[in-house]
């Protein structure tokens, strides 16, 4: 059994796999459905649009907005004190669908709702590389 | 005639065990004591329960929750079952065991939930389970503890609606003083909206008294058909309406941050039950975190979106406001230990019903809605119990 406490370097699964070896290589993908053209975050084996199986994966835009965030002063674990205080946000990617991330590189006070971000990548571990976002230039 | 719960099934018993920080029981030993206290209100033994249902606990997970029960009982039921939606679970378990009644398939069934987070864990492995409700891949990699998920939800409503830090700890203080009047209550001391503002920030906006408690307890409910809850000693307590919605496991999928699937389980309930919001006297309503409580104040019904953060403010869900909220004190005073946490709600609901509330009995006591929910405002269950079995 993994340890709870330990920090959760992401395992990817099948479905998953093409997403980590994009992040590895500092790329953003998201799921693209051929019939009827929705975006989807985060990958599954069916379009939640129209159920087709049609998906493929393209490059997202890496831009989007801060739909909610926060500033956590007490972290989930020890294995995350040294970030304290960091600010988790739930990205609208420009493309349509949302995902949590961090946004980092940014004084926690100025973060707020419909700020513009876009992506950037944190290493890791040698195999595994994280998405987060930072205020967009 | 189409088939429906209204008025179908009653609770016969109901008790609570010590809550707080009790080291001399086991999360598995507290389940038992529970069972044991609503069998001894309920008048019955235990060879007269034929369904139980169970959550598992953190502190003392089995594979088999519900089964090991049993078997430390010496009980043989004919339907047995360990539910998990979080803090919905009771009011899903409840919905499932009427269901089990009304179809036949069992007669009379304990619904027992325990668990010992604070003494039967480290503080830090306690509060590492809990948010392990997040995506392992797209959301806990990112290190959110429990009140971080929920302050997403806060900032949102505040930035839509106008909510402030206030209106929230308006709900913490209206709790407490409820929790003042409850012998049982965990934190019975006063506290004001400033002693909220002014304590320790968890994840903004939430501060530390905007986070619920972290404790051991259990508590246990008899549920029994009409036609049997008449030979029961105590008045029995109706199931008028009950409704479930599901809206998402994990935030970050969620349809909406600020209106939740407590919309559907409350229409859902007051369908079954014939009834609306207006006619409640009463409610007990989730509150892990003082948001919810708002957001449920507004997705049940009873405030316009938006409007939840004055309606508190003025004082109205407080004791002797026009719609009192969380009448034990709830998750924030009372107790909450994890998944069995609206267990104590639904107990409460019941002595009020019954008139048994003691100090806190409310002059009016008729009709109740309890709504719980489970994850990060995922899985909602409301529950319509009457003192009458039609509303």
């Amino acid at each position: 059994m993994t340890d709870i406490l330990a920090k959760p370097v992401p395992v990817a699964s099948p479905e998953t796999a093409e997403y980590w070896s994009g992040a590895k290589r500092h790329e953003l993908l998201i799921q693209h459905c051929s019939s009827c053209g929705h975006h989807q975050f985060y990958p599954r084996v069916l379009c939640t649009a129209c159920s087709g199986r049609m998906l493929t994966w393209v490059r997202a835009s890496g831009r989007g907005t801060i739909r909610s965030y926060t500033v956590v002063r007490r972290p989930v674990s020890e294995a995350y004190a040294p970030d304290v205080p960091y600010v988790v946000a739930l990205v609208a990617l420009a493309e349509g669908p949302s995902m949590m991330s961090r946004i980092v590189a940014i004084d926690p006070e100025a973060v707020r709702i419909g700020l513009a971000v876009e992506v950037t990548f944190q290493d890791w571990t040698d195999a595994v590389s994280v998405p987060v976002f930072r205020a967009a230039g | 005639m189409p088939r429906t719960l209204r008025g179908r099934t009653a609770i016969v018993g109901a008790a609570d065990t010590d809550v707080g920080v009790i080291k001399t029981m086991g999360a598995t030993q507290l389940c038992i004591e529970a069972i044991i206290r609503a069998l001894a209100d309920a008048g019955i033994t235990k060879d007269e329960i034929d369904g139980l249902v169970t959550c598992n606990s953190m502190a003392e997970p089995y594979l088999y929750h519900a089964e090991t029960v049993a078997e430390y009982l010496q009980i043989f039921p004919k339907y047995c079952v360990s539910v998990g939606a979080g803090g919905g679970t009771t009011f899903t378990a409840l919905h499932q065991a009427a269901s089990a009644i009304e179809s036949g398939i069992c007669n009379t069934v304990v619904i027992a939930m325990a668990d010992s987070l604070r003494s039967g864990m480290t503080r830090e492995k306690a509060l590492a389970m809990q948010s392990s409700t997040g995506h392992p891949q797209f959301e806990r990699p990112y290190g959110l503890p429990v009140p971080a998920y929920y302050a997403l939800i806060a900032q949102a409503h505040m930035h839509e609606y106008g909510t402030t830090p206030e209106h929230l700890a308006a709900v913490a203080v209206a709790t407490r003083q409820h929790a003042m009047r409850n012998p049982n209550a965990q934190m019975r001391t006063p506290i004001t909206v400033d002693d909220v503002l002014s304590s320790r920030m968890i994840a903004d906006p939430l501060h530390l008294l905007d986070c619920s408690l972290v404790s051991d307890g259990g508590a246990a409910v008899v549920l029994t058909s009409r036609e049997r809850a008449r030979d029961f000693r105590r008045r029995p307590v109706f199931l008028l309406g009950v409704g479930e919605g599901h809206g998402h496991e994990h935030i970050s999928a969620a349809r909406s941050l600020t209106t939740s699937a407590a919309v559907e389980a409350g229409q859902r309930a007051y369908a079954m039950a014939g009834v609306g919001p207006k006619d409640m006297d009463f409610a007990q309503l989730y509150d892990c975190f003082t948001p919810v409580v708002l957001i449920e104040l507004e997705d049940l019904g009873f405030c316009a979106k938006g409007e939840a953060g004055p309606f508190v403010a003025a004082g109205h869900t407080a004791p002797g406001g026009s719609f009192p909220v969380n009448t034990h004190g709830g998750l924030l005073s009372h107790t909450h230990p994890g998944n069995p946490g609206s267990m104590f709600a639904l107990t409460e609901t019941v002595l009020q019903l019954r008139g048994d509330a003691g100090e806190r009995q409310l002059d009016k006591a008729g009709l109740a809605l309890v709504h719980a929910q489970g994850g990060i405002m995922s899985s909602h269950c409301s529950i319509i119990l009457g003192r009458e079995d039609a509303a």
